[in-house]
């Protein structure tokens, strides 16, 4: 088997993708590089809140619907396979194909998973995803002409790179920018559908199943439809984040994303779609920042450093769920955009916006 | 004889499965959480083990045709015991204020997720990320007729984890304990009304389980290697398939359910890539999901046997 | 007599006891009908069998000229039959208004394409739904509670929230699980006369399992006693309760 770099993971060990903060033009790359990575994961943590926040149902196997999104696109994308590798597809089609290619696969992963148990009770399910990213990496490692084994995928284009030089712009910052736009039309959708009569099913749903079906609702159904958007939002962030990095290997897909994913949303309040985002560059910027300071720490901590992080982010998820369940912003009481507020608002737009912008105290977080 | 071969290996490492699973079923039941860190326990237990042979020292010689020296029966107990202090501890600051709150049991599943990561790390910090042994001499397997090849330490894995399970049994319906044990599991609430202590019981189920999970974890290490990442890895869902075969709650059903994911897992490798391994556990859960939930042996009521 | 509902036959069994053992009964179409037993009698799992919470073993359950035995309980409240809990199922953490309006059926925003597409349609129905959750609420008096979160509010008013509940869908007919249990003297005597108003103005059949006997008196005009998993008399509340067989039933559950 060949070395693969730990760094072309997500959340890996050695953050490559972040140049050291040596100089003040290290510093602006750093913070690109950091901002990129954590729209990449804003979008699986919005893609959790779906399936956590909103409908109580527990997935640890965030990095393995990821790792299908980023594989396919990948596929779908690439040319066909040279004299040294052995892959199925390398269709040549247009990177936004890919990624609507990543969203498919990551939602019909998550439709064969759910079926069989989201039927049943909600801890069977987590125990289930428990091991999918593990059986798809050894699948991946060990069968040849699939996916080119631990080889990897190398050469997965990268989007807008000719437009870049064309402009002459820094493809860095041109790639920020596109993470965040497909990142903020991720959130509208998140929030279209969750914020509404559909997603106040998931929430009842959440908060007492049977009730739920006492008042007619297919519940499993719903928690299907919940299971599957999310699983297709983390192909798509899978996707980008493969154009992104250019090369893909099995061990890309390590169970540290899937934590730090979870890490994101507990901490930034599971059931806030603003939360979770908030959770996403807080805990991305304690993980990806802790390194920096590598040097400053007393030897035996500098130098275990990347298992400093990891305790930090258990500490966190513990501190979080024992001190503050709710998050740093808790979740609105009110679910649907639509119903009328507390302050008396209609119930047409999303009502909460001018009390806002007024400054006066609408029906916030509790 | 290779099918044989491989029942063989699948029983030993079944046994494993089954021992780590036992406890697990018996902290599933009486506290009515999917403990997640509980493979990061058994990782514990081996390190443990590792500290009192190797780093203090304690190996006393050779026993028999074992792998290990006497050292082996100090380093289980101090793997017990340091396994069983963390779980008390980890229970009385993290686990009970939650219970307390009445925390529904997914987010007390989520915290145990936090401890797992956090315990995997410190395992790392101390004793590093290269795979370990206890001994490194070679261990001999002794060859039976027909060319069956079996280790002593393996025999011995099997036959300790047989005598765990009589033990815990005997525990269970012989004794006051266990009793409380599981008249709590059944029903928590009648078991307090009735004058059980059932935060005691807690403790004690965390101590007992220790007991089964330290152990496993060493006898993974025997087996295979001390690995600071086997938990979430390798171990924590074949022995959750284990519980749920068994139905959960039932120590006798989880003791089947792991040698039946142990033996079906290296029989498969006669006829699947080796890589396609760890696939079988999984396809199991499912199928027992689907076919009947509740496990081979759960009844309506747990622990009836 | 008009029966709305009428059970016939039934049985359900858990391991080899049966808490349900030929149960025959009917509601009449407008009535207050009320159930009565000793603990263990098999009322509530009678009305779990006839809400579709659970799968009877035997019988037949038929609502309005309709066979709905077996039924699950979402196609079963779809037709109008509808429950409330004996402890009270409110989604805590979720406002008392909204906890209404997740009940009513084929919401237009309930399919997430529409919320997506269509959110002017979503909205203009929200509007009513949101009119008519205020309407119950102002029915059951908890007009002041609607921003609340449901898991802030009281015991009585949880056990108004189940019952608002059930009447956000509009139903024909209403099982009552213990609708008094826990709740103060005071807010009883406001329960009877809120059910009877809603029977009266709206024309709803209420089934009712209770223990506190006074209250069933004062509520129902027609009692069914349970013992041992069947019907042991049926009829007026103040021969019922007079009947000798009926006062055995309750003294050997007193003294056992």
């Amino acid at each position: 088997m060949l070395p693969v770099d730990a760094f072309t993971s997500l959340a890996g060990e050695a953050p490559a993708l972040l140049p050291p903060l040596i100089t003040f033009g290290g510093s602006v790359n750093w913070t690109v590089g950091f901002l990129t990575t954590a729209a990449i994961f804003a979008i699986a943590a919005l893609a959790l809140n779906v399936q956590w926040g909103y409908t109580g149902t527990i997935n640890f196997g965030v990095v393995a619907f990821f790792g299908v999104g980023a594989y396919t696109s990948a596929l779908l994308t690439l040319d066909a396979p040279g004299e040294f590798e052995s892959y199925v597809g390398g269709l040549e089609l247009a990177i936004p194909i890919g990624w609507v290619g990543g969203m498919v696969a990551g939602g019909v992963l998550a439709l064969l998973v759910g079926l069989p148990t989201l039927r049943l009770r909600d801890d069977f399910l987590a125990i289930a995803t428990i091991g999918i990213a593990t059986i798809l990496r050894s699948i991946a490692n060990a069968q040849e002409g699939l996916v080119n084994r631990a080889r990897g995928l190398n050469g997965i284009p990268r989007p807008l790179e000719g437009f870049a030089n064309d402009m002459g712009v820094d493809y860095d910052l041109v790639l920020l920018v596109l993470t965040s736009g497909v990142l903020l039309m991720v959130f509208l959708v998140v929030r279209g559908a969750t914020a509404s009569p559909w997603g106040r099913v998931l929430r009842a749903i959440r908060e007492n199943e049977a009730t739920a079906q006492s008042v007619g609702k297919m519940t499993t159904s719903y928690r299907i439809q919940s299971f599957v958007l999310g699983g297709a939002l983390m192909g798509l962030a899978g996707a980008i984040f493969a154009h992104r990095i250019g090369t893909i290997a099995p061990d890309s897909f390590d169970n540290l994303t899937t934590f730090l994913v979870w890490t994101m949303v507990i901490v930034g309040g599971s059931g806030n779609n603003r939360g979770v985002m908030l959770g996403a560059l807080v805990v991305g910027f304690v993980w990806f920042g802790l390194p920096l300071i590598q040097e400053e720490l007393p030897d035996f901590l500098g130098t275990r450093v990347f298992m400093l992080r990891r305790i930090a982010i258990g500490l966190l998820i513990i501190a979080f769920v024992l001190t503050r369940p709710q998050g740093l912003l808790g979740e609105e009481p009110r679910v649907s955009r639509f119903a009328p507020r507390g302050d008396g608002g209609g119930g047409l737009w999303p009502t909460g916006l001018w009390s806002r912008i007024r400054g006066q105290p609408g029906g916030g977080a509790a | 004889m290779d099918i044989l071969q491989l029942v063989i290996v699948g029983m030993v490492v079944g046994s494993i499965i089954g021992l780590g699973a036992m406890g697990l079923t018996l902290t599933f039941g009486v506290l009515k959480f999917a403990n997640f860190a509980h493979a990061d326990l058994m990782t514990l237990g081996m390190y443990l083990a590792f500290f009192v042979i190797v780093d203090v020292g304690i190996v006393g010689g050779h026993v028999g045709p074992f792998s290990f020296g006497w050292g082996m029966i100090p380093a289980v107990l101090f793997a017990w015991g340091g396994v069983a202090a963390f779980t008390v501890g980890v229970d009385r600051f993290v686990f009970r204020p939650l219970r307390r709150r009445e925390t529904d049991f997914l987010s007390i599943g989520i915290a145990s997720l936090g401890v797992a990561i956090a315990l995997q790390a410190v395992v790392q910090a101390i004793w590093g990320s290269a795979p370990l042994r206890y001994h490194s001499e070679i261990h001999r397997a002794l060859t039976f007729a027909g060319g069956l090849k079996i280790k002593p330490d393996q025999i011995l894995i099997i036959g300790l984890t047989l005598a765990m399970a009589v033990a815990l049994y005997l525990l269970l319906h012989r004794t006051r304990l266990g009793t409380a044990m599981r008249a709590t599991s059944d029903n928590a609430p009648l078991a307090e009304a009735s004058g059980i202590d059932t935060e005691r019981v807690r403790i004690a189920t965390w101590v007992i389980a220790s007991a089964m999970t330290a152990v496993a974890g060493v006898m993974f290490a025997l087996q295979s290697q001390l690995r600071f990442d086997a938990g979430f890895e390798f171990l924590l869902l074949p022995m959750f398939a284990a519980v749920i075969l068994g139905g959960i709650g039932n120590p006798w059903g989880a003791l089947v359910g792991g040698l039946i994911v142990g033996i079906s897992q290296e029989l498969s490798t006669e006829w699947i890539n080796t890589g396609f391994k760890p696939g079988v556990p999984f396809l199991l859960l499912i199928l027992i999901l689907i076919v009947r939930p509740r496990g081979l042996f759960g009844s309506e009521t747990q622990w009836s046997t | 007599m008009d029966a709305l509902l009428d059970v016939h036959g039934l049985v359900k069994r858990f391991g080899g006891n049966y808490a349900v053992d030929g149960a025959t009964f009917g509601v009449e179409r407008g009535s207050i009908t009320g159930m009565i037993g000793p603990n263990g009698a098999g009322k509530t799992t009678c009305f779990n069998c006839i809400a579709g919470s659970l799968v009877p073993d035997g019988g037949r359950v038929v609502y309005d000229g309709e066979d709905i035995t077996g039924l699950p309980s979402y196609r079963v409240f779809r037709r109008g039959l509808t429950r409330t809990f004996q402890i009270p199922q409110e989604l805590s953490a979720m406002t008392v208004l909204e906890n209404l309006m997740v009940v009513p059926a084929e919401q237009a925003g309930e399919r997430v394409v529409d919320s997506w597409l269509r959110p002017w349609r979503v909205a203009a129905q929200e509007r009513s739904i949101a009119e008519r959750a205020h309407e119950v609420l102002a029915e059951v008096d908890l007009t002041h509670e609607a921003q609340n979160y449901a898991g802030n509010l009281s015991g009585g008013q949880r056990k108004l929230l189940e019952l608002a509940r059930a009447l956000m869908s509009e139903p024909g007919m209403i099982l009552l699980d213990e609708p008094s249990a826990g709740v103060n003297p005071t807010l009883t005597r406001r329960l009877v006369e809120h059910i009877q108003g809603l029977r009266e103005r709206f024309g709803i059949t209420f089934f009712v399992i209770a223990h506190d006997m006074d209250f069933m008196q004062r509520l129902c005009e027609r009692l069914i006693v349970m013992a041992d998993g069947q019907v042991l008399v049926e009829g007026e509340p103040r021969e019922v309760l007079e009947n000798t067989e009926v006062q055995a039933a309750y003294l050997g559950s007193v003294t056992a």
